[in-house]
């Protein structure tokens, strides 16, 4: 069974249609890419299935269950995380502060048990600390746990929130541009840390990128998104001379 | 082991000192009164600083939830307790008063799903004089001439005790995954749900808890001074706890102690002012808005107000 079907996702912005009939099949294990040009829709698709918006036609199922209406938190407990196009960290709290907010639904213990730091309080919190310095290892992001998050380099301030996704323990994740800003250096680290993560997690991936050559690199499959309509869908190489891709990036005429 | 063995020595030791000094007459009247206002506003500033500090809502109805506490704490020990059963009964009678300020706090809660910013401020104003008009025009306790006949069972002791559950439940609880989630509201309350916070379950924690304590400060209040009326809780009222959350600093319960003590004290000595000094909280609110939005301690908290694990195992990271 697919883990994430997609149908016939429509959006609205008062009159401006974003998204049109938007169809996609995840597959467990898949890294699909999104790609298109500017103001295309693809964060808005981000956003439709994370339920910041609600759809205005179309389904979302993971696992076959129904997720449109769901609160985004229920949304995020049910496996899907992402990371965002600007970054959204929390500026002034702590790195590792970042981190553990996001393991706030794997706390059991009650509100009474907090006001009292009871032994299992204790317990809990010393897991969900655990649990973030590892996390912070993985991303090498250890030595500044007690910073703030602002005060983090660019790069890592990317890596952060890649590692604050991750602490909600995704099946899904989705990347929205993690490579925008970087140098090509950091990208090629970056792509190998993708596929890395991707392994090491068991994750399902679906990768926004503006620059063809990332996605090309890594994705399985890609969809082409311009004025919110899938124009191409396809291995990297079908799209990479598909004509109306040609043509939505490089303008009429030249396909 | 336990670096920090000091601190219950000092604690316990002015808890001493609260039964003593009064109780020798080394404090005057005065003084003691002056001392329980202190605490008393501190209780209020610390538990306005969750809303408005730590989880970043702009809440400016503070004084109707002290105002519920302050009623039903009274008419509790005027009519329903015997007089004799008072000194036993206040602190049970202070839980109640809490609790109906909690309820209130439920009720305010649910438009801020929706609302944030200067629309919350204005329901939380509305709030505050919905409960001024609302004992206004109950005769039976009064109306605007207010309620008396409340024996003098606050004292330097019980302000102390309460100032204390204050300081380390809400310590606790902002130190805790809920906390945690209170301050990703304030950081980004969009960002927060994509990580898996709760923000509606959050938002209505730091209401509840943040007017129950205001509460448990009404009903305090109301044992100070033996007679209240709905004139103590307009909206004047919450903007004192205001001035005092944001001179001390946002997010810091240390901050809210200072603010509190600083303002408290700065008011009391203003009095050759008269009806003037009323001008100055308002007016320190705008100057400090503008100039200084975080406060003496802004974010920061004292190091003795951090719980143990948290400053071992930071120190551990580092290391
Ligand atoms: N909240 C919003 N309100 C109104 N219009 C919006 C909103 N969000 C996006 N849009 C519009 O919807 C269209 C799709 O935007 P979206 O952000 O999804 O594009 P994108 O493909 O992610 O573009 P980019 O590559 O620039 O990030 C754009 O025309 C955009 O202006
Ligand atoms: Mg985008």
């Amino acid at each position: 069974m697919p883990l994430l079907q997609v149908r016939g996702l429509t959006h609205y912005f008062g009159g401006l249609k974003a998204v049109a009939n938007f169809n996609l099949d995840l597959e467990p294990g898949e890294l699909v890419g999104i790609i298109g040009p500017n103001g295309a829709g693809k964060t808005t698709v981000f956003n439709l299935i994370t339920g910041v918006y609600r759809p205005t036609e179309g389904q979302i199922l993971l696992d076959g269950h129904n997720l449109v209406g769901l609160q985004p938190h229920a949304i995020t407990n049910k496996g899907i995380a992402r990371t965002f196009q600007t970054i959204r960290l929390f500026k002034d709290l702590s790195v590792l502060d970042n981190v553990r907010i996001a393991c706030y639904s794997q706390v059991r213990y009650s509100p009474l048990a907090a006001f009292l730091h009871t032994q299992r309080f204790r317990e809990e919190e010393r897991q969900t600390r655990e649990e973030a310095l590892r996390l912070l290892d993985i991303f090498n992001l250890r030595r500044y746990a007690q910073a703030q998050a602002k005060n983090l380099p660019y790069g890592e301030q990317r890596r952060l929130e890649i590692a604050r996704a991750l602490a909600t323990r995704p099946r899904l994740l989705l990347l929205d541009e993690p490579a925008a800003g970087m140098n090509p250096g950091e990208i090629q680290r970056l792509m190998e840390l993708i596929q890395w993560l991707r392994r090491e997690f068991q994750l399902t991936i679906i990768l926004i990128e503006h620059q063809m050559r990332v996605v090309m690199g890594i994705c399985e499959r890609i969809q082409v998104l311009d004025f919110g309509e899938t124009i191409a869908e396809g291995k990297p190489k079908e799209i990479q001379n598909h004509p109306r891709v040609l043509e939505a990036y490089l303008g009429k005429g030249v396909a | 082991m336990n670096r920090r063995w000091w601190l219950p020595l000092i604690l316990a030791l002015l808890f001493l000192l609260s039964i003593l000094l009064p109780h020798f007459g080394i404090l005057n009247l005065y003084l003691q009164q002056v001392l329980m206002y202190v605490g008393i506003n501190i209780i209020l500033t610390i538990s306005l600083n969750l809303v408005n500090g730590y989880m970043g809502e702009f809440s400016v109805g503070h004084a109707g939830f002290m105002a519920i506490g302050a009623y039903i704490s009274s008419l509790l020990t005027v009519w329903v307790f015997p007089k004799s059963w008072g000194p036993f009964v206040f602190p049970l009678v202070l839980i109640l008063g809490g609790l109906g300020a909690a309820l209130a706090g439920l009720i305010v809660a649910f438009p801020s799903f929706k609302t944030r910013g200067d629309y919350l401020a204005i329901v939380t104003l509305a709030f505050n004089m919905i409960i001024k008009s609302v004992l206004e025009n109950i005769e039976a306790i009064g109306g605007p001439r207010g309620f008396m006949g409340m024996s003098k069972l606050t004292n330097v002791a019980w302000v102390y005790v309460w100032v204390l559950i204050t300081i380390f439940a809400i310590r606790n609880f902002v130190f805790s995954a809920y906390g945690r989630g209170i301050l990703s509201i304030r950081e980004d309350e969009v960002a927060a749900e994509l990580v898996s916070v709760n923000t509606r379950q959050t938002k209505i924690l730091a209401f509840v808890i943040s007017s129950f304590f205001a509460g448990i400060a009404g009903g305090l209040f109301a044992h100070v001074l033996q007679f209240i009326n709905p004139r103590s809780f307009t909206i004047l009222k919450s903007t004192d706890v205001l001035v005092m959350v944001y001179l001390g600093g946002i997010g810091s319960i240390m901050g809210s102690i200072l603010g509190a003590s600083i303002y408290t004290i700065l008011l009391e000595l203003l009095r050759p002012l008269g009806v003037w000094r009323w001008v100055v909280g308002p007016l320190l609110l705008v100057i400090l808005m503008v100039t200084r939005p975080r406060g003496i301690m802004g974010l920061r908290e004292a190091r003795w107000l951090l719980p143990a694990e948290e400053v071992q195992a930071d120190a551990a990271v580092t290391s």
